[in-house]
C-alpha cells in the first residue's frame, strides 16, 4: 500500500505491506536509523518519535496508520551542527552512556517539556518511567531533563 | 518479532466497519493498538484483516450530560486526562485512568479497545464493572447495549460478536457529594496492576454509607464487585475499623492464580489493603 506523511518537514511516500511498523518504515524504506528499536513489543521505549507532537511508540503503530500525520524523529529535532539545548544537557550531565535509549529519551522528554515546561522531578521520572536505560543511568537522565526546562519556558 | 502478515482497511463509516468484520474470518478491529500489536508481535493474535476506526471521528467524543459520562470508544487515556470537566464529572473514573499505561501509550491507547481486549488487570474494564456502565455496540444485526457485568466473560474473552464493535461506554451520573476512593499496586506507575480497588459510596442525613460500589482489578479472570466488601460498609459510618473489616471481606471473597509478577497469596493479601486503604481515602480517614 501506498503512504504518504510528513517526515520532519518533508512529505514522503512510501510503499509498505499493511503488516511494517512505523519504526521499521523510517529505519529500513527512509533510511532514518536515528530511532532505535528495542523490544518491538511497546515496552522499552527507544523508538519513540513524535506524530501530530505527541510522544508515541512508533513499534505500536503500523506505517500505514502514518497516513497524513506529521512525523518528527530525533533527527528532526537538530538540523544543524549545533546541539539543541535538550541535547547539550544531556552531554553536560553525562546522561549518555551506551546511547541505544538516547533518541527515545530525547524525543519523550522533548514532548514533555514543550507542553510542561515546570514539570518536576516526579513528573519528568513517571513519564521516563516507560523507557529502559539498560546501563541505569537514570539519575544523570533525569537530572539533564529538568535542566533543560529553562530553554522550553516562553520567555 | 515482526507482524505476522494481514491485510488492513481503513472505513470512513461505522457501516462499513461492521460489513468489513463480518466479510471475513479472524477480522479484528484496529483501535490505538496498543494491545494488539503487541499481541501480534506475539503471535498470540493473528488477525486476517485488521479495520482501522481511526477516521470515524464521531467515536472520540466525550459527552457529559444529565445521564452521566459517555465515553466514545476511540477516546484516549489522554482525552481522559486533558479533560477537565471529568475531574469533577466522574473522579473516579479520572484516578484509575492516570494509572493506565505509560506516557507513550496514553498518547494512543483507547477506552473501547480496553473494554474490548479484557484484561483482567485493566483500570477500565474495572471502573466499568464497579460503576455499572453499559458498553454500546454495533454489529451487523444492529445495535444493542450489554451491561458491563455480562460483558467481561474471562482474560481476553467478552460478549462482543467478532464483527460488533465497541462504539461507547456509558457511565452512569456522579452526585457532587458522592464519596469514592481508588488504590493500585504496581512495580511502577504504567504497569498493570497486582491489585486495585475503585469504591465509592453515598452518604445518607446521618453520615451512614449506602449505594456501596468496591470493585477488584488484578485478582481474578474478570473485574468483579466485590459484595461482601460491600455489605460491611453498608448502613455505617466508614472509619478505620469499618476499612478494615471491608478489606479482611475482600480479601476473603477473591482466588487469584499465581502468575510471574506476584503469588495468588499476595494478590489476596493487597486487594484487602488496596479496598481498606481506598476506603479510607472515600472517607477522609488516615489516607495512605
Amino acid at each position: 500500500m501506498a503512504v504518504s506523511f510528513e517526515v520532519n518537514g518533508k512529505q514522503v511516500t512510501v510503499e509498505v505491506e499493511p503488516r511494517m511498523t512505523l519504526v521499521d518504515c523510517l529505519r529500513y524504506q527512509l533510511r532514518l536509523t536515528g530511532t532505535h528499536v528495542g523490544c518491538e513489543h511497546g515496552v522499552c521505549g527507544a523508538c519513540t518519535i513524535l506524530v501530530d507532537g505527541e510522544a508515541v511508540r512508533a513499534c505500536l503503530m503500523l506505517a500505514v496508520q502514518a497516513e497524513g500525520c506529521k512525523v518528527v524523529t530525533i533527527e528532526g529535532l537538530s538540523n544543524d551542527e549545533a546541539l539543541t539545548p535538550l541535547q547539550a544537557s544531556f552531554r553536560r550531565h553525562h546522561a549518555v552512556q551506551c546511547g541505544f535509549c538516547t533518541p527515545g529519551m530525547i524525543t519523550t522528554a522533548h514532548a514533555l517539556l514543550s507542553e510542561e515546561p515546570d514539570c518536576d522531578a516526579d513528573r519528568v521520572r513517571e513519564v521516563l518511567s516507560g523507557n529502559v536505560c539498560r546501563c541505569t543511568g537514570y539519575i544523570s537522565i533525569v537530572e539533564a531533563v529538568l535542566d533543560a526546562r529553562s530553554a522550553y519556558r516562553k520567555p | 518479532m515482526k507482524l505476522p502478515a494481514f491485510e488492513y482497511a481503513c472505513p470512513a463509516t461505522l457501516e462499513e466497519a461492521v460489513a468489513l468484520l463480518a466479510s471475513r474470518d479472524e477480522a479484528r478491529v484496529l483501535a490505538g493498538g496498543q494491545s494488539l500489536v503487541p499481541m501480534m508481535a506475539f503471535r498470540v493474535a493473528s488477525p486476517s484483516l485488521l479495520v482501522d476506526l481511526r477516521k470515524l471521528s464521531d467515536l472520540r467524543r466525550i459527552t457529559i450530560d444529565n445521564s452521566g459520562v459517555r465515553l466514545g470508544a476511540m477516546v484516549r487515556w489522554r482525552d481522559i486526562e486533558d479533560d477537565a470537566r471529568l475531574v469533577s464529572a466522574h473522579p473516579l473514573l479520572e484516578a484509575a485512568v492516570s494509572h493506565v499505561a505509560h506516557y507513550q501509550i496514553r498518547n494512543r491507547g483507547t477506552v473501547g479497545g480496553s473494554i474490548a481486549h479484557a484484561d483482567p488487570a485493566a483500570e477500565m474494564p474495572g471502573i466499568a464493572v464497579t460503576c455499572d456502565a453499559e458498553i454500546a455496540v454495533v454489529g451487523a444485526a444492529g445495535s444493542r447495549v450489554i451491561r458491563a457485568d455480562d460483558f467481561f466473560i474471562a482474560p481476553l474473552v467478552t460478549a462482543l460478536a467478532t464483527e460488533e464493535v465497541v462504539t461507547e461506554i456509558r457511565l452512569p451520573a456522579w452526585p457532587p457529594q458522592r464519596r469514592w476512593g481508588f488504590r493500585e499496586f504496581s512495580r511502577r506507575r504504567g504497569d498493570f496492576a497486582m491489585a486495585a480497588a475503585a469504591v465509592f459510596y453515598d452518604v445518607d442525613d446521618t453520615g451512614r454509607a449506602y449505594n456501596a460500589h468496591i470493585g477488584a482489578i488484578g485478582v481474578g479472570d474478570r473485574p468483579v464487585r466485590l459484595t461482601a466488601a460491600e455489605a460491611e460498609v453498608t448502613g455505617k459510618v466508614v472509619d478505620v475499623a469499618v476499612s478494615e473489616r471491608a478489606g479482611a471481606a475482600a480479601s476473603e471473597a477473591v482466588n487469584p492464580h499465581d502468575d510471574i509478577h506476584a503469588s495468588g497469596a499476595y494478590r489476596k493479601s493487597l486487594i484487602g489493603t488496596m479496598v481498606e486503604r481506598a476506603l479510607q481515602s472515600a472517607a477522609g480517614v488516615r489516607v495512605i
